[in-house]
């Protein structure tokens, strides 16, 4: 009997506390407030090697910042696969870090979920002005209109990266300015029976950040004037299929790596079996894969011809990553200094050095580390021939249905099946249905 | 809920006897209580837990498939706003692009579940067979043929993925380089090979589960059945017919309602395979659905989709257990 009811008891005490926990476990619900002045959480992305080489560039700054402020700041590194879904989550939950990174390509989709705190002139002023920051990051910070949704960070442009020995020993003297140009020295090198270029075919972002280049260069960008998605377009399809044949058609990219999503294609550069890799600020990438800076050399993307430019002359999305504060936070001043900090001239040099990215704030982009021939064309990249992906509230969902289109698109073109007009309209319009009715 | 407790708990001790007037009934009255009540009072907390874990997130996820759930809600979904039967008027027109994915992945999830679990049912009941007699060395080949089931999901579908890799991977270099039997390397992660891929791996994982509960359903066969069957002259193929195969025919019912129910919903494997987005080949309903809700942010129509999986399982486990339990009951009264 004794032992029946405290089993009774037991079950009793078991589902009090269960209640208890089922209806506790929220707070901080509002729109922001200083209750916790003494601590920071902060989701970093992955920008270098690996997570725990993130940690160590990182960890000797956040030190320095409880030092200067007495805020402790609680770093999480956040793999890319990850980020997207962390943030959605905490957004849906309002559980969320204080201060997050985010890819500057995800920040009007983000912006509409009003998860994040807008950064209107006066929070700007806060932190030291806008007009600290280069215009070309700020274009990538929120929709046109409305207060920035975040703060940049760190700047990347891609490049085309290539193998200084293996174009000497296929005779060729230059980098390829023109994609003609490109096909031809591909050509060459593959003779050799070596790789020309590397591509990423299942990694969705590498994907849709080539096809959109490509598609400015065709002078469309994926969407209408209000807004739309509008992927069907002629010169929409001929850009695309102009990607995907590098592959299907001229035989440049090797069918094998259709199936790439994990940066193989920079560890097959880096190990000299392609030639040529295009690639947003690879330097740190390819140092950690082991390859000698003078190995390779690094110009500017291809464009159709010409050089590099505004309008169609573009060869480079502006990525990066911009800083942002969660609009949930409950130490709102210190998420503003702590922006201030990470965005101050000293960090960034010391920051976008270690990633070997460009400051996106002018007062650090002085520095000679940012003057090597690597940076040089990676900074005027961004001055010149660099744009900002659309700024509109789909923009993540575009990424994902564009990405799996060209993914797919590879796929045929690796299994050798023809990649026509057709079928990169049939894989377009698939993409398109995918796409939320604006 | 509480005072209830307190009374069953403090009760007096229990009255069998029968009623002697409003006196007796009053004391046995708390006794009753507690004989009845005990049984739930001990459920309480699965109760509960099951509540918290199932039941409450599945009653908010059909919620949210009434509602227009996109990325300008998310923040306070309360918020949006409600959109009726829209999200499964889009998800089951099979005309429409969303509809026809749907169908086609579920067609799909359909052929891949009857192979992968056809294909481990006979796998396992094949090996639990041939070990049911003992030979040197069956403990060891036992264990062996348990591993795929005991080892991380994770962890063995990530070396899967390695194997499959098309320039490196050792599938290739065995059927193409060592055996030649493909004219080039095939691709087994992107295209339609992605579906034997993903196959090749649900039935290597999948089958030592069947293996394990067949061979303890075989130690409930008596031998002498086996053994009065050999003195009339059946042989193996006649024994395995006559004797194993009914025998077994309740271990079965369970077993393959178990397997369906896993290989249908199973995410991790394609997943992990091919991640976000799977190769319309291998497109399994659980990744369309995710990929559908993360990858669109629209999660009132996701969450349709969910609850239009779940009466479906719904549909097909009622279905197993109300012709499993006639053909029990039928035999029963035979």
């Amino acid at each position: 009997m004794r032992s029946i009811r405290a089993a009774a008891a037991g079950a009793v005490t078991l589902s009090l506390a269960l209640a208890a926990s089922a209806c506790g476990g929220g707070s901080a619900t509002g729109g922001g407030s200083d209750d916790s002045p003494k601590t920071l959480t902060y989701w970093a992305s992955n920008q270098g090697a690996s997570v725990e080489a993130d940690k160590k560039v990182l960890k000797p700054e956040l030190e320095k910042f409880e030092k200067e402020t007495g805020i402790e700041v609680k770093l999480e590194v956040v793999p890319w696969s990850d980020l997207l879904n962390r943030i959605l989550t905490a957004a849906t939950s309002r559980q969320g870090p204080d201060v997050l990174n985010i890819g500057n390509t995800w920040s009007a989709s983000l912006q509409a979920t009003g998860a994040l705190l807008p950064w209107d002139t006066k929070t700007f002023d806060e932190i030291g002005g806008k007009d600290r920051f280069v215009d070309a990051a700020l274009a990538s910070t929120g929709k046109q209109g409305e207060d920035p949704a975040a703060v940049p960070l760190y700047s990347m442009a891609y490049a085309l990266y290539y193998n200084k020995q293996m174009f000497a020993d296929a005779g060729i003297a230059k980098p390829p300015a023109t994609w003609d140009e490109l096909v031809a020295a591909g050509r060459k090198l593959a003779q050799d029976g070596k790789g020309a270029l590397g591509a990423e075919g299942s990694n969705l972002s590498e994907n849709v950040h080539h096809a959109y280049v490509f598609a400015r260069q065709h002078g469309v960008d994926f969407f209408t004037d209000d807004g739309r998605p509008d992927f069907t377009d002629g010169h929409a399809v001929a850009a695309v299929k102009q990607y995907v044949d590098l592959m299907a058609k001229d035989k440049v990219i090797a069918p094998g790596n259709a199936e790439y999503a994990q940066n193989q294609s920079v560890s097959d550069f880096a190990k000299g079996r392609n030639a040529m890799l295009l690639w947003q600020s690879a330097a740190a990438n390819l140092t950690s894969q082991g390859m000698d800076p003078g190995a390779y050399g690094i110009a500017p993307v291809p464009v159709q011809s010409g050089a590099p430019g505004p309008g169609t002359q573009v060869n480079s999305l502006v990525t990066g990553i911009n800083i942002a504060v969660f609009k949930n936070t409950d130490n709102l001043s210190g998420a503003k200094k702590f922006v201030k900090f990470m965005t101050g001239a000293e960090e960034q040099k010391i920051l976008n050095k270690a990633y070997s990215s460009i400051p996106p704030v002018e007062a650090a982009q002085s520095d000679p580390a940012f003057a090597t021939p690597d940076n040089k064309v990676l900074k005027e990249t961004l001055a010149r021939s660099a744009v900002a992906v659309p700024q509109v509230p789909a923009e993540s969902q575009f990424e994902t249905a564009i990405g799996t289109a060209v993914k797919e698109l590879f796929a045929d073109a690796a299994a050798g099946r023809p990649v026509t007009t057709q079928s990169v309209r049939a894989a377009l319009e698939k993409a398109q249905t995918q796409m939320p009715a604006a | 809920m509480a005072a209830t407790v307190a009374r069953a708990t403090g009760g007096r001790a229990p009255h069998d006897g029968p009623p002697a007037g409003p006196a007796a009934g009053a004391a046995r009255r708390p006794g009753r209580v507690r004989r009845v009540g005990l049984p739930y009072l001990l459920l309480l907390p699965a109760l509960l837990l099951e509540l918290l874990v199932h039941l409450v997130p599945m009653v908010i996820g059909t919620v949210m498939s009434f509602k227009e759930l996109t990325q300008f809600f998310i923040r306070d979904w309360g918020a949006a706003p409600w959109s009726g039967l829209d999200n499964y008027t889009v998800a089951v027109d099979f005309d429409g692009p969303v509809g026809a994915d749907l169908l086609h992945s579920f067609l799909i999830t359909v052929a891949f579940t009857v192979l992968s679990v056809g294909l481990c049912w006979a796998l396992g009941t094949a090996a639990a067979i041939c070990m049911q007699d003992t030979f040197r060395g069956r403990g060891l080949l036992r264990a062996l043929f348990l591993v795929p089931y005991a080892l991380p999901v994770y962890a063995a579908v990530i070396t899967w993925v390695f194997m499959f890799q098309h320039d490196n991977g050792l599938v290739n270099h065995v059927l193409h380089d060592q055996l030649g039997l493909t004219d080039k390397p095939s691709f087994w992660l992107i295209g339609d090979n992605a579906f034997v891929a993903l196959l090749t791996v649900s039935v290597w994982k999948g089958w030592p589960f069947a293996f394990l509960i067949v061979m303890a359903g075989l130690q409930n066969i008596p031998r002498e059945l086996y053994e009065a069957a050999a003195l009339d002259g059946a042989g193996v193929w006649q024994q395995i017919r006559r004797i194993t195969l009914p025998s077994l025919r309740p271990v079965n019912q369970v077993l393959v309602l178990v397997l369906f129910l896993w290989t249908f919903n199973d995410f991790n494997t394609p997943y992990v395979l091919f991640g976000k987005s799977a190769p319309a080949s291998a497109d399994l309903i659980s990744v369309h659905i995710y990929q559908e809700s993360f990858a669109t942010w629209n999660f009132g129509r996701g969450s349709a989709m969910s609850v239009l999986l779940l009466l479906f399982l719904l549909v097909v486990t009622g279905v197993h257990l109300a012709v499993t339990s006639r053909g029990r009951r039928v035999r029963t009264r035979a």
